[in-house]
């Protein structure tokens, strides 16, 4: 691949676009494997998970490595003012202004609340977070976020953790094609194949966690994500062979040009 | 403030237009089979590779239209209010050297075109002047505004580029869209053509539409002159301008209208000349690109090319229209802009349409929520 073909966020530059969460995993030791196997520079903690009063929290400590840029998500909170809450908590515990902003009031399908994410998103960016906000694949609601300064959108595929893939297709490719910020397509990716094909449409990075965690060998997972996250890439920038329609026979169009 | 014109100065003419000229029939093959198209797409839909294919680019361009407009066609009427212009355009009618009689309308005047044009069945309509600053300017047109909104449902102008906070406040009035087009995206070629006059200002223009689309104008309508340049690398700037207005204001609506260089008194004859096939085979990419963006076609063209041409792409166009100011009733013998081709009744164009299953849509706004 190009080697100059990285993803801007904010003032960072990844080389990988596997972006990969850490929840669910059998152990610390799987996971820390597993993300050094994705060649993933982003990593989402659920803030909820740290324990900061802990000197050597394990799973800060599992993902210590020069590559992985730690991105704290605000899983657990209901509205925007526990978002903001949990955003400065975050940024004081892991020393980052990076933030997932993720505000899933139900707690069966964890469906992101659009109405909140957007007031907690335009207070961060105030505050000077870089806002990575979880949502509903709403091409509107995109587009209002990016109004307000998120650094990027983060659209679900599927419900997730369903690990049903692109359920959302159309509405993705509207806000590829509308998106003036990069597209992370999160939530419902379940096998490389799906994780390919939102790269083959032009998403520019994907987040990965349950169909990693709960593989049966997580590790070749990770690695089976990353080419499927690369080859989908690389057939985005090839620009994919099209589907011959044949054309239909119809009356001419076109013969009053000749008469 | 960024605009256009960071993404214009990083584009050479010479290089888009070898690269228009460069494109192949495989290119051609691609471009056509795909669902989404790109810019890329696009210069090979309008290079000469592509003529072979434009009975297929018009029947995917036909497809397109009807399935997000349906058959229908938004009908409007131009008012011309003003020829006054303190401009020199070298192929324009109203040019300031043109030794013609300059009239204004009335308020009294502008309320007997309008009832004309009302009586025709128009509810959308262009107001289009001359650039006068000092006797059409933003003041005067406002007051035209104002008159006219209880009479019509939706009010576009096709007047000088104004600043953002003049259309804020026509905006304010009751002004849906505005239409402004660059003429020629040669700048050497611009400047040759509007050697006086505010106009001559290349850049002010350019940025026009971003002004527009800072001030919350519903629709801004683009387009280049064919005649005075290339009509394949104007058509791709104009497409590039259009690609990164929908980017960059996401709320707004957009056209695009293909004027072909006219006679008029004392005029210019086209230095490029664009052929039917070749308007043709430019509507049907541009609609092949962008399947929501209104296409417009105007009387400057035959009855049978607009005949032809509903059925391709174009969802809106002007009937018996008059490019003179008063030139409905007031002052019919006042001189045009240019001279118009179609010169069927709109009760006979409403007739052509509705032979060929096409509904006509007079009214598609209401002027009076904001």
């Amino acid at each position: 691949m190009n080697i100059t073909d990285t993803l801007k966020i904010a003032d960072k530059e990844f080389t990988s676009r596997l972006f990969v969460g850490t929840g669910k995993f059998s152990s610390t030791k799987v996971m820390r494997e597993a993300v050094l196997a994705s060649e993933s520079e982003l990593v989402t903690v659920a803030l909820k998970r740290v324990d900061a009063s802990y000197e050597e929290d394990n799973m800060l400590v599992g993902l210590d490595h020069e590559r992985i840029n730690l991105l704290p998500n605000t899983s657990g909170v209901r509205n925007a003012k526990e978002a903001i809450f949990a955003a400065e908590l975050a940024r004081e515990a892991l020393e980052t202004n990076w933030i997932k902003l993720e505000i899933h009031p139900d707690p069966n399908y964890l469906l992101p609340d659009p109405i909140e994410t957007l007031q907690a998103a335009e207070e961060l960016v105030k505050k000077g977070f870089v806002v990575m906000p979880y949502i509903h694949a709403d091409p509107v609601l995109c587009k209002r976020l990016e109004d307000v300064g998120v650094q990027c959108v983060m659209p679900l595929g599927a419900p997730i953790g369903t690990n049903k893939g692109l359920k959302t297709l159309d509405f993705l490719e509207i806000i590829i094609e509308q998106s003036n910020v990069p597209v992370i397509v999160d939530a419902g990716i379940g096998a490389p194949s799906h994780a390919a094909a939102a790269m083959e449409m032009g998403a520019d990075a994907v987040l990965v966690n349950t169909a990693m965690a709960v593989s049966k060998n997580p590790i070749i997972m990770a690695k089976a994500f990353k080419k499927g996250v690369e080859a989908g890439r690389e057939a985005f920038l090839a620009s994919l062979a099209t589907i011959n329609k044949n054309a239909e026979a119809s009356s001419p169009l076109t013969s009053f040009l000749y008469e | 403030m960024s605009s256009f014109q960071d993404t214009f100065l990083q584009y050479s003419w010479d290089e888009i237009h070898q690269s228009i000229l460069a494109k192949t029939e495989n290119d051609v093959i691609r471009a056509l089979e795909k669902s989404k198209r790109d810019l890329e797409d696009f210069k090979a839909l309008i290079s000469p590779s592509a003529k072979p294919f434009l009975e297929r680019m018009a029947q995917e361009s036909k497809r397109i239209t009807k399935r997000r407009f349906g058959n229908t066609m938004q009908m409007f009427a131009p008012m011309y209010l003003s020829n006054e212009c303190q401009n020199i355009c070298t192929y324009c009618g109203f040019s300031f050297t043109n030794k013609i009689p300059r009239k204004t309308l009335t308020d009294a005047e502008i309320l007997k075109e309008v009832d004309f044009i009302k009586s025709k069945g128009f509810d959308h309509i262009l107001l289009v002047t001359g650039e006068a600053n000092t006797t059409v300017g933003v003041q005067y047109l406002n007051n035209a505004i104002q008159l006219i909104r209880k009479h019509f449902s939706n009010i576009s102008i096709e007047v000088q580029p104004l600043d953002q906070d003049e259309y804020e406040l026509l905006k304010t009035s009751g002004l849906y869209g505005v239409l402004v087009y660059q003429e020629t995206y040669h700048q050497e070629e611009y400047k040759k053509h509007h050697p006086k006059g505010k106009k001559s200002n290349f850049f002010y223009r350019l940025e026009t539409p971003d002004r527009l689309g800072r001030a919350g104008i519903h629709k801004i309508g683009l387009g280049a002159l064919f005649g005075l340049e290339d009509w394949r690398t104007d058509s791709f700037f104009t497409a590039l301008h259009l690609h990164y207005l929908k980017k960059t204001y996401w709320q707004t609506k957009f056209s695009i209208s293909f004027p072909r260089l006219r006679p008029f008194s004392g005029g210019l004859d086209p230095k490029v000349e664009m052929t039917d096939p070749d308007l043709v085979q430019l509507i049907c990419a541009y609609r092949m690109l962008e399947e929501d963006v209104e296409l417009t076609i105007s009387t400057r063209e035959s009855e049978t090319f607009r005949n032809n041409i509903v059925n391709l792409g174009i969802t809106s166009m002007s009937a018996e229209s008059k490019t003179n100011p008063g030139g409905y009733v007031v002052d019919k013998q006042s001189l045009d802009q240019f001279e118009i081709s179609d010169e069927r009744s709109t009760e006979v164009i409403t007739k052509m349409l509705a032979e060929q299953g096409i509904e006509v849509v007079w009214k598609d706004w209401a002027n009076n929520w904001e």
